[in-house]
Formats: structure tokens, sequence, C-alpha cells
């Protein structure tokens, strides 16, 4: 059996919000039966190059590469008819420029009898060059709203990326830290997806004023399970 | 006075200069030049590169400085409007401090000789002020470090700098070339030498297994296949140490590391004497200890603590009391290991196994620094085994008998440190600096190709994907040098050079403020601790560190913040660094005193009787076998092996025998390794399943579990992720330092797992995976010293099945549980977790 075979069945999570059903994916995507939407966020293409070009400093030129294929196996998983890339899809602005040809045809691949939304972020204000699809600011779905930075204040039916979130717990005096999902059934925030990108801890300042703690809840990415673990056993 | 033989190679009568002022220095002060220190000065004078050996206390500095302090008196000062002279002698040594406490050494006799030579110290705590000045106007001796060497063969103007360089003095050189700081010094010596191709070097080392290979990276090596070594000059013998093991009414136990129950007896100690050193293997032992001294304190004996993770004032403010002799005793780690020579320590207390005789015979003799009095010292094991390892040390120390680790090859992400270091200087040729590379000891066998793609490494990444040539840091111009393609790398090297490569540190910052939205900023600095053991507490957790007891509340940045707890019961530091593991020798020595009962006399009764017994329940093997024994307890069944190897070894033992027994179907659950056994538990009755031959020992300990088992866990596991990130900081893939901003990595960098794992599937052979591997088989895994027990004890496995655990099992059977979580087991916790959650719901 190949390895996309092996992991396509993955246990997704079923997370109800704003009345939907959504399928938590342990790899960090989230798919929308009901409408078939599949969303990524934060996929920050062409971090390594970007660290080359500004500071001289040579990561692995392998990142793209390895962030689409992943994507590739959720989409053949999924088999959505749209996807939505919710902002930072692109590391810097120049960088939808210094695509690789193989990714931007795996890209179009991609793209190949489907929608493709490019919702931008602080890192990609700007559409990417030459790729096609629709590049907006914010998404609206039914009862949903997808956009990248989490607006301050109450909003419910927003899902938004950008902060990175991470989860951390104690277990019999161990700690153990993941990236996941968060949310508190009015807005949920999703993890990044590139292979470069880290997480930030949800107990960290940043996340202070998003969410009602009484209701908080996270979605933990195992190797091939989700966890759902609720605000009250996270650590800081 | 007791008996000492000197050994010189060479001729033993060359001719030596001593002038007057020198003999009457000597005289006045009731002495004569020792038959060592004439040895080297002949040597140096007839232009030879020595290595001296001699016992702690022998007189060892001034034998390395007296030829240069000979010379340097002979030299006319250079008239108004002459150029300066530069740096006649350069010394380096291994720590910070120790380049403070010669500097004092020297300044005494260059006194009282009324010579005029400057000497002066140049290390990290240097102020910029005075290293600028430095580079002005040098002084005729430097001491420093090699990390500051590395950062003056990068300057621009360094050959100017070294213009005058006569001879650099190594001391003890035995603890310098071990390691990566080692390769880049060696480096650094082979630069130096095209400077100045008549360089002397002198090697100041105690006594080690294998002198030729000191001997030979002392000198430049020729072609490959021949080997060039330096003169040798070995003085033997010396007072022996009056060594005990502590002999303590209360009950030995059977495992930990915090030797509590003797600390009455190494209280009472510490009252009989002037002033006691008292030397722990880690940071969190110290704690404890000094703790637990001043728990008993009952007359405020002024009790200090010393160790790496301090802030370097209070470091400071402890070595100036010791100084003072204001002290009573001094808890310290290995920042305080190697040859200082601080105050009147009449006594050293060695808190836990030495784990290697070198390394005790080096502690102790920082008692009585003199060479014609026994240093006392008192061994306190804080476990059974430990009592067994104690007594194997002692037995060593007094058959002088060394187990200093062989040298390695030199590492390719030190060389390409090296290469962009070479840059910064100035443009070079590949071809030269190649062969300038391989005149250094280490780097002899290193082939051109290997060169080549650290070049290329250097260059733009040295990835199979030909992606960043744009980008190049330095890149082969027209006249066919390579050269540094802009300035600012330079400025960046020379922030991230080095091969100490720490555990991320944070600050420890002490406040007032409680609570989760506290704005935490500022408050007093108490020292660094590792940002994974904070990361492993939570906000409320307490802890001990620098000897109080602190509750964590928050990160911000690059700080932890902490206030003081009223909780006297901390949760501890869990072991970080700092832990060495059981040497082979003295684990030999262990073996065979399980073997032979005669070895045992000198044991305490507790510990023999539990020997005895062990041999009466279960077996006690021979000296080149491996028991295993296999017994059920509770629900589950054991399989416990004993191969006293060390911990690492241990682990990647445990590591690839669960691999097996799964494969068997035996159901292996964990394991926990010490430094002297592995228990695995599972849910499968061993016994019966060995009885049934549906496990086979012989095949379960086959060597060839070093095959592909290895390659495949390798890949996976957490040890080598962190040996990759000790390599791609090294080679300058993960930078620590920014100009400008003082941003921590965790702000700035990629995490290095994530860069493992994209590598590892995209570019298998990069050279940083090979250095990894290279480090691997060495280092954290100790896969060589698996491969030589799985072949010692091939055919020679003992099997006991037993009813119930066996005496020799129960300290490793105590440590079932507080292993740590790896891997899978990690999501078996987020499972627990989740779970836990519903049972609530």
């Amino acid at each position: 059996m190949s390895l996309a075979a092996e992991q396509s069945n993955l246990p997704a999570m079923e997370v109800a919000f704003q009345g939907e059903a959504l399928l938590v994916d342990p790899r960090g995507c989230l798919f929308w039966p009901k409408e078939s939407v599949l969303v990524v966020s934060d996929l920050h293409l062409e971090k390594g190059s970007s660290f080359a070009s500004r500071r001289n400093n040579f990561l692995p030129p392998y990142d793209t590469h390895a962030t689409l294929e992943r994507l590739a196996l959720c989409v053949a998983d999924w088999q959505p008819k749209l996807i939505i890339s919710l902002g930072d899809s692109f590391h810097d602005e120049d960088a939808s420029l210094r695509l690789p040809q193989s990714c931007r045809l795996a890209i179009r691949q991609l793209m190949e009898g489907r929608e493709w939304v490019w919702v931008c972020g602080n890192h990609d204000p700007s559409p990417p060059e030459n790729l096609g699809g629709t590049f907006c600011t914010e998404m609206i779905i039914g009862p949903i709203n997808f956009l990248h930075e989490p607006k301050s204040g109450f909003r419910p039916g927003e899902i938004a990326g950008h902060l990175h979130p991470a989860a951390k717990i104690r277990q019999r005096g161990k700690a153990v830290r993941r990236r996941c999902f968060v949310g508190d059934g009015r807005r949920m925030i999703m993890p990044a997806f590139g292979v470069f990108t880290g997480g930030l801890n949800v107990r960290d300042r940043a996340f202070d004023g998003l969410f009602a703690e009484a209701d908080l809840q996270t979605w933990v990415l195992g190797k091939s399970a989700v966890y759902q673990i609720s605000g009250s056993q996270l650590v800081a | 006075m007791s008996q000492q033989s000197l050994s010189s190679t060479g001729d033993e009568n060359l001719p030596f200069f001593l002038p007057k002022p020198f003999e009457e220095w000597f005289a006045g002060h009731g002495w004569q030049p020792r038959a060592h220190q004439l040895a080297l000065l002949s040597k140096a004078q007839a232009g030879q590169s020595t290595l001296l050996i001699a016992p702690t206390g022998a007189g060892k500095t001034l034998a390395g400085f007296l030829p240069s302090l000979v010379d340097l008196s002979q030299t006319k000062k250079p008239k108004p409007g002459e150029a300066k002279r530069g740096i006649h002698t350069l010394y380096i040594s291994p720590l910070k401090a120790l380049a403070v406490d010669i500097k004092r050494n020297l300044e005494k006799p260059i006194e009282e000789m009324g010579l005029d030579i400057q000497v002066e110290t140049r290390t990290g705590d240097t102020p910029v002020s005075r290293r600028q000045r430095q580079k002005l106007n040098p002084p005729q001796i430097l001491l420093t470090t090699p990390e500051q060497l590395a950062l003056l063969i990068a300057n621009k103007d360094a050959d100017r700098f070294f213009d005058n360089l006569q001879t650099i003095v190594f001391d003890e050189l035995h603890s310098l070339v071990t390691s990566k700081r080692g390769h880049l010094l060696a480096l650094g010596l082979a630069r130096l030498r095209s400077f100045r191709p008549n360089l002397k070097t002198i090697g100041l080392s105690a006594t080690v297994a294998e002198p030729d290979d000191l001997r030979r990276w002392l000198v430049a090596q020729p072609e490959l296949g021949e080997i060039a070594l330096s003169e040798f000059v070995h003085l033997q013998g010396g007072a022996k140490p009056d060594i005990t093991i502590l002999q303590s009414d209360e009950r030995v136990p059977w495992s930990g590391h915090s030797a509590r129950y003797a600390m009455g007896d190494v209280y009472r100690a510490i009252k009989a004497h002037g002033t006691t050193l008292l030397f722990v293997n880690t940071r969190s032992q110290a704690e404890i200890l000094f703790q637990e001294l001043w728990n008993i304190n009952e007359e405020t004996l002024p009790i200090a603590l010393h160790h790496g993770s301090l802030d370097v004032s209070q470091r400071r403010k402890v070595e100036e009391a010791m100084q003072r002799n204001e002290l009573r005793a001094i808890v310290a780690t290995s920042t305080l290991d190697l040859g200082i020579d601080w105050g009147d320590v009449d006594l050293v207390v060695h808190v836990g196994a030495p784990k290697g005789a070198s390394r005790l015979a080096q502690r102790i003799g920082r008692a009585n620094h003199r060479i014609d009095e026994p240093s006392r010292a008192i061994l306190v094991p804080a476990n059974r085994f430990e009592v067994m390892e104690c007594q194997a040390a002692l037995n060593a120390n007094y058959i002088g008998a060394q187990d200093t680790p062989p040298l390695l090859n030199g590492s390719l992400d030190v060389l390409a440190q090296h290469i962009l270091g070479t840059a910064c200087a100035g443009p070079f040729d590949a071809n030269e600096l190649y062969s300038e590379v391989t005149s250094a000891a280490p780097y002899a066998e290193l082939h051109k190709d290997q060169f080549e793609q650290a070049l290329d490494f250097v260059s733009t990444g040295g990835y199979a994907l030909r992606a960043y040539e744009q980008y190049a840091k330095i890149r082969k111009t027209e006249d066919s040098t390579w050269r540094l393609t802009h300035p600012a790398i330079a400025q960046r090297y020379r922030m991230n050079c080095g091969t100490i490569v720490e555990a991320p540190m944070l600050d420890v910052r002490l406040t007032r403020k409680r609570g989760r939205n506290a704005a935490f900023q500022g408050g007093p600095i108490l020292g660094k601790i590792e940002e994974g053991f904070v990361e492993s507490l939570a906000v409320g957790d307490t802890f001990l560190f620098s000897g109080q007891t602190l509750r964590l509340e928050g990160i911000r940045e690059a700080a932890c913040y902490v206030s003081k707890a009223a909780d006297t019961d901390p949760k501890v530091p869990a072991y970080a660094g700092g832990k060495f593991p059981l040497s082979t020798y003295l684990a030999d020595l262990v073996r065979g005193m399980l073997a032979d009962e005669s070895a045992r006399k000198d044991l305490p009764p507790q510990v023999r009787e539990w020997i005895e017994i062990q041999k009466l329940k279960s077996i006690l093997p021979q000296r080149n076998e491996l028991l295993i024994e296999t017994f059920p307890k509770g629900d589950r069944y054991y399989l416990v092996a004993y191969p006293f190897e060390g911990r690492m070894a241990h682990q990647t033992l445990g590591m690839l025998l669960t691999r097996r027994l799964e494969r068997a179907r035996a159901k292996p659950l964990g394991f926990v390794a010490t430094d002297y056994a592995i228990a695995v538990w599972g849910l499968r009755d061993f016994s019966a399943m060995i009885d049934k031959r549906e496990i086979t020992l012989e095949g379960l300990f086959d060597e060839d579990m070093l095959g592909d088992d290895l390659e495949t866990w390798l890949d996976e596991s957490f040890l080598l992720k962190r040996t990759f990130r000790n390599c791609a900081t090294i080679a300058g893939l993960i930078e620590r330092r920014f100009p400008g901003k003082e941003k921590t990595g965790r702000q700035m960098t990629v995490s290095s797992d994530l860069i493992y794992d994209v590598l590892r599937s995209h570019d298998p052979n990069h050279i940083l995976l090979q250095a990894t591997r290279a480090d691997a088989a060495h280092g954290l895994l100790d896969v060589r010293r698996l491969g030589d027990m799985l072949s010692r004890t091939k055919a020679r496995i003992v099997h006991k099945p037993l009813e119930q655990i066996s005496p020799l099992a129960v300290p490793i059977m105590l440590e079932v549980g507080r292993e740590a979580v790896v891997g899978e087991a990690q999501e078996a916790l987020l499972e627990e977790a989740a779970s836990e959650l519903v049972r609530i719901g």
C-alpha cells in the first residue's frame, strides 16, 4: 500500500460550529462536507527562499514542495469543490514570484476542476502573481466568515488563522505540545499548515479576549488522530 | 616526598639556557627548576613542539611558560617610533576562569624577576574597549579561549596581528581535544601555522590513555598515510591521593542520585576541615545538595553554590570569596573542574558516582594543589551501584589507569564554520585551504569531496536542488579565490562563532507579580535555565534554582518570570545536560567486581550482602557475560539486562529491543535505562516465550540490530533531532544571534525539528545529516559502544528466569515510570487527556 493510500482514511473529528458540521483533519485542514469546502491556513509557501533572499540563511529549499504534497493528499481525500487558503499563503510579497515552476504546476493541478480562494494575510497582502484563483480579504459562506486575522470583540461565525495555535497539556507530570484548532463555538482558529511553521501556545497573551474561557475547546493534532481537549486542561 | 620519574623523547642532553634572574628567582624561593621544566625549556629553545604530561601540582603552568618568559626577557624593548612587536605567546585554556587564574599566577614571577612583560586575558567577558585596544596594542602574552582564537583569526588583519607569534601553549589539552571545540581549535592552529610556519606548540596535559594522539594534534600532519609526532616529556608519580569512600551508618538507597542519606556525615566532614569542595555531576544535584546542607547547617557555616547556569556576577562573588578563604564549602558542578587553584581547599567531596576515573583524578587534584602532599578526598555514592562504581574508580586511581575518550575525526559542521571564518578574514584559495585543513590532525583523513561539500554548504546551503545560487554567502571570483559576498555576513559570523551549543536558555527573572495577565518586565536575573525544562513546567509549578525554591509565573520573550515560593518541597529540575555516561573502563571494573569475590572485599558490608543475595537468588555474571533476568511483577512481565554500558548506549539498546520484541509479538509496553541496566516490560510472559523458543535471546541481542533497525529508529529519534540541532547551529544554518535585535531563537528561526523532517525526506545525503549521523554514532546514542558490547557478549548470554524480582534488579525497577515521554508515548498521553474530558463531560 502506498503512503498516500495509507493516510487517506485518517479519522477526522466532527465539530459542530454555528449549526454546521465541520470535519477537523489531523493533518491540519478543515473540511465542510455540506458545502464541499476544504480550508487550510498559513501555508507560508517559500519561507525557505525568503530566509535565503533576505539574510542568506539557507533553509532546505523543499518546504513549498513538501507543503503542497501534504495539501495534495488532503485534496485527494476530500475532493472539495472549493479550496480556501486562509491567508499567509505565501511567506512574503515576492514569494509567488520565486515559486519554482514545478510548484506552480502543482498548484495549478490542485486548482483543476474546482474553485480556489486566496484570502489575504499580513504576509501576503496582494494577490499572488500569475496563479489564478480568487483573491479576497474575507469569504462568507452561510453562517461562517473566513478571514485571516481574528478580529477583536465578539463576532459569531468567524474562522481565522494567523496565530498558529498550539495546545500544551500536562499528563502524569509530562508536558506534550502540539498544533491544534481552538474554538468556543462562536469563533475558531486554525493551525498553521506549512511545513516550516511553528505553533504559539493557546495560553499566550496573543489569544487573550478572543474566546469565552468557559467554552474553550481545542482539537489537538496527533499523528493520526485528533484529540479534543478542553481549555481547563491546557497549561501555559 | 614521593617517587617521580621523568622520561622524554629525543636528545636527553639538549642544552638549555636559563638566564641569571631566573636562577636567582628559583633560588630566592628555595626552589630548583624541576627536571621536566628544564627538559621542556631545552626542547622549546631548540625550536621543537612538545607535549608535557605531568600530575597536578607539578608546576606544569610554569613549565609551559618558562621558554616564553626566558625568550621575552632577552628581547630588547622596541625603541620609540619602532613598530610594536605584537603577540609573542598565545595561551589557550578551555575555561575562561582558568585564563584569569593563570594570569594571576604568571604575574607573580614576572614581577618578582622585574621582567617587562605584559600579560593580558581576552575572553567572552573582556569588555569591548579592551578588546579593541588589544588589537592595536597587543600584550606579549595573551591568555584566551578557543572561541576567542576563532574570532581573532576571522579578522581581516589576522595575519598581521599574529606576525610575531612564536609559541602557543595549550593548557588542559586532554580536555580540549575530545570535543568539537578541539576540532575548531585544531583548524585555528593550522591557520596560525600558515601565518607562521615555524610556530612552536606546547601542550600541557594530565595523564591520558593515548599520548600519541595529543602529540599528533600538536604538529602539522604530512601527506595522508604519514604521521608526525611532537616531542614528549612525561613526568610520572607524585603523591598518591588519600581517597576514601564515605562509610555511613545509614542505609545506602537502591536508586536515586541525591545522597540525602549521607548529609549528616558530609556536614561533619565539612566541619572537620578548613575548606571543602563538593563536586556533583549535574546542576540539579548541586541544587539539592546545597539545600540539604543548609537544612542541617546549624552553625550557619558559609556554604556557597557554584554552577554554570548561575548569573556571572553571582559566580564571581563566590569565586572571590573562595580566594579570600571566606568559605567553608562550595557545592559545584563541572564549572570548577579543571586546573583552577583557588584558596586552600583541603578536602574534596565527590557526591554521586564519578562516572570516569580520569574525571575523578582531575577533581581530586583540586585539594592541596601541591605535588608532594597527598590530596584528600571522600567519595559519597548515592546508591548501591554507585558504591561499586566509586570503589572501582578508587582502585583505578591507585593503579593510575586512565579512561580518556579516544580522539574522533573532525566533524563537518565545524569545518563549515571554519571555512566561513576563513572567508571573513579574506579571500582564500580552495586548494590551499584544503591542504591547510588536512594538516590538522583531526582532519588528516578528510577527503577532498567532503571538503568540497562543506564549501558548497557554506556558499549556498549545499542542497541537491540548486535554489540559492543568487544568494551565495561566499562565491568563487575571477582570480579563482573564494570571497565573502557581503561584509554583513562577517558580522553575523562573529556573533555566532563557536561550537558550544547549549540548549536554548531563558533568563530566570525574579518578579513579585502573579497571575496569568500580570505584565512582567524587568526584575533581577538569577541565572539561566534550559527552555526545554521550563516548557515542561506549568505556571505555578515550583523548582529549585540558585539555592531557592521558585515558582514559575510566566514566560515572556527570552525570560521566564519566577517568584519566591514558600513551598519547601519543590518539583526538582529534571536531568538535563552534564550527565556523563559511565566510562567503558569503569564499567569493566564494575563487572569484574560482580564476577570476582576478592574484588569485592573493600565494599561496605551492606553492599556485599546485596551481591551475595543476588548470587543465591539469581546469578552473578562472569566478566564477559551478559546476564538477562525475566520475571513477572504485578500484571506485567519484565526483562532486565545488565550490560553496564552507560545510559546513552542503554537507551539506544532499549529502543531497538522493544522494536524486536514487538515484531516477535511479545507486546512490549516500555523500557527504562540506567547506567548499569535496562528493563523492558510487556504483557506477555518473557520467560515462557524464551522457554518455548518463541523468542531467542541470541536473536534478540544479535549484532545485526545495529543495521536496518537502527537506521529506521534513528530517523525518528528525538535524540537525533537534538544532535541535528547542534550540527545545524555549529554549521551556521541556525543562527543564535542576529545583529541589531537581541531576539531569541524561538522568534527568529524555523524550528530545527521541522528543518530536519523536511531535509530527511527530500535530501537524505545532505552534509548536515552526514554530520548528525557521525555524531550520533559516538555521542548521544553511543552506538559504537553498544556494538562493542553486543560482539563481546555474543554467545555469552546467561538467562535466568525468576519467580520474582532479583536483588540486582531492584534499583532499575525503582526507575520504572520515571522515563521521559517520547514518540508514541506522547500520543498515549494526548489520548488519555482527551478521554478524561469525556469522563468529565
